[in-house]
């Protein structure tokens, strides 16, 4: 029990050792020619930051490195990788001279400006003090989400957070139209009688997938009350599909989950996430303001017992449109990122076939 | 009882993290893919089985403990398959697991050696 | 020494972000190049989060005012210092800078889906992902006239 916060204390020192592995990890990117030790070490960086992001109070985004980190962006790698060339050419080391010297200025600029930052941990910083400090004293009035960071995302930066949407739907037509919806040649149907020694990661699979997407539905709903949301719902949801064609092969993860249903979803997670504003808009509000979701005349019908008293009957528009646009950013983020391994799944069986008819 | 209980957990977590370490320690040391893998799957189902049920003692009978409960069966499930197939892939591509009297080679000398007789 | 620790977080961030530099800089494969430009956004999300830290905090997840959870949080600090940065008698972590990391993050793997694309159509317009050799390559094609297949 520790009666002051003290600098020397356990939670600071793991702080340290995590960053000095990171600082390790990094290293070793830097030196390696190798572009797969590339990209398993990134996997391990990525899960290094997931775990000192939960020391550092911040559930949601190591629940999203993780994900992120260790599953779509590895396999997405593997993909490029297998696609062009597995190392890297030796440069030449004059070559590094320049930019070894531009590097240690930068860094030593920042680093001088680091020191002028306030302590780790301060939390009469400006940072915590104010815009931090407001929200959290607000969002339980205004918005009656336990979850603040969900509140924020959704709610007080609801606009930021569709454009972040947007975004992501671009970059799936983005690699879509680059790469392709998938392979253009049809599949050959896999063999009746898949290897023996595939017969564990099959049996395996079959029983995590459907858990893996209820795990993505739970973290869903959970998300405004405890670490989770649409975006790493979505992520999950995806890894689950992706998983599929890991093990059961392109051809039935493509009749299960079709490009074309995937390129529908996409779309109909931003429109959601915009039909919700503009709804609204509809209803007398500003775009996105939940407090206007539902007409005055439904609002009166909802009792006052289901959300805790009178006062908090304004909760239910905020409660509603959470949990819609929420719905909105799980089915652009996952079918996105299924589009997206579609792409490069579907180009290097491509690009496999033509090599055997060569 | 319940700071009995505490101690114990914490016991239990100290030899979980130990059998991490020694794990990490066998990924370095040991001279061929399938020994590796062997050492690095201790990691995962004797390490997180032991650091968990520390946990469980730890944090009393709650809500926590059947969450971590159910951490520990997914860890069950998906490690030893990860496992296995870690050492699919190996053997489809090609290595042959070293037979015969284990040698001490330095560490320059480890990508020179050959991979080792064959397993038939 | 104890501003060092207190501010370790900082440096070890900066010298993350010049690791992603150099390797975008001294790199001539685009695919290292654009792991390298990863390792540069996720270490600027490590920035955000240290900034966001608060000493004797828990995440931003708030907790029934009186509540048995509320009531063993606040029993490990000071009063004072609970008096002073509490919310409802609970010492909490900024949630801003995990708002602008979560999305940023996802993002950015969306990004690098389309960074790799490009790398990808590049290998096969061209046969190789080293700049320098694309570089040749492009000026001997941009000499020759004619369609390209």
């Amino acid at each position: 029990m520790i009666a002051e916060p003290t600098f020397f204390d356990v939670n600071l020192a793991i702080d340290i050792v995590l960053l000095v592995m990171l600082l390790v990890v990094a290293g070793a990117i830097v030196r390696t020619r190798s572009l797969l030790t590339a990209i398993i070490l990134f996997g391990i960086y990525s899960l290094v930051s997931a775990v000192w992001l939960v020391v550092m109070d911040a559930p949601d985004v190591a629940f999203t490195e993780a994900v992120v980190g260790a599953g779509i962006s590895t396999i997405v790698l593997l993909g490029a990788i297998l696609l062009t060339r597995g190392e890297a050419e030796r440069g030449d080391w004059r070559r590094l001279i320049a930019p070894a010297l531009v590097c240690v200025t930068v860094g030593g600029v920042l680093i001088y400006a680091a020191t002028g930052l306030p302590a780790l941990g301060d939390a009469s910083s400006p940072v915590n003090a104010y815009v931090g400090r407001a929200y959290l004293e607000a969002a339980p009035n205004d918005i009656g989400v336990p979850n603040t960071v969900t509140a924020v995302l959704a709610s007080y930066r609801g606009f930021d957070t569709f454009g972040e949407v947007v975004v992501i739907f671009a970059a799936g037509v983005g690699v879509a139209l680059m790469l392709g919806f998938g392979p253009r040649a049809s599949l050959a149907p896999p063999p009746q009688v898949m290897g023996d020694h595939h017969v564990v990661l099959r049996v395996a699979a079959k029983l995590l997938i459907p858990l893996i997407a209820l795990y993505a539905l739970y973290v869903q709903f959970h998300g405004d009350l405890g670490a989770g949301g649409g975006f790493q719902a979505g992520v999950i949801m995806a890894a689950a599909v992706i998983l599929h064609a890991l093990v059961f092969g392109l051809r039935e993860t493509m009749a299960a989950v079709t490009p074309k249903v995937a390129r529908s979803v996409a779309s109909l997670g931003v429109l959601l996430y915009a039909g919700v504003g503009v709804v609204c808009m509809m209803n007398g509000g500003l775009f996105l303001d939940y407090d206007y979701l539902f007409p005055p005349h439904i609002e009166k019908e909802i009792p006052g017992w289901l959300l805790g008293g009178p006062e908090s009957a304004h909760h239910w528009g905020q409660h509603f449109g959470i949990m819609l646009i929420e719905l909105g950013v799980l089915l652009t983020v996952a079918a996105t990122m299924v589009t997206i391994f579609y792409g490069f799944a579907g180009r290097s069986v491509d690009d496999a076939q033509r090599e055997a008819k060569r | 009882m319940a700071d009995v209980l505490a101690w114990i957990g914490g016991g239990f977590v100290v030899v979980g993290v130990a059998l991490s370490v020694l794990g990490a320690v066998g990924v370095l040391r040991f001279p061929d893919v399938y020994t590796r893998i062997h050492a690095a799957s201790i990691t995962d189902t004797g390490g997180a089985s032991l650091v968990l049920l520390g946990l469980c003692l730890i944090s009393g009978f709650s809500l926590i403990t059947l969450k971590l409960a159910l951490i520990w069966a997914f860890v069950m499930l998906t490690a030893p398959v990860a496992a296995n197939a870690l050492a699919n892939a190996a053997f489809g591509s090609g290595h042959k697991p070293r037979i015969g009297a284990f040698q001490i080679v330095r560490t320059d000398e480890r990508r020179k050696t050959p991979r080792g007789t064959d397993a038939t | 020494m104890t501003f060092f620790l207190s501010h370790f977080n900082y440096f070890a961030v900066a010298v993350l972000m010049m690791a992603g530099l150099f390797i975008v800089f001294s790199s001539g494969n685009l695919i290292k190049r654009t792991i390298g430009l990863a390792i540069f956004q996720t270490a600027t999300g490590l920035f955000y989060i240290s900034l966001g830290k608060v000493t004797g905090g828990t995440a931003p997840i708030v907790v029934e005012p009186g509540s048995a959870e509320a009531r063993e949080l606040a029993s490990r600090l000071d009063p004072a210092y609970l008096a002073q940065h509490g919310v409802d008698g609970v010492v909490y972590s900024n949630p801003l800078p995990s708002v602008l990391i979560l999305t940023a993050i996802v993002v950015g793997v969306a990004t690098l889906a389309v960074g790799l694309a490009i790398a990808v159509r590049i290998r096969e317009a061209y046969g190789s992902v080293e700049a320098d050799e694309i570089e040749v390559l492009s000026r001997v094609e941009s000499t020759q006239p004619g369609p390209r297949a």
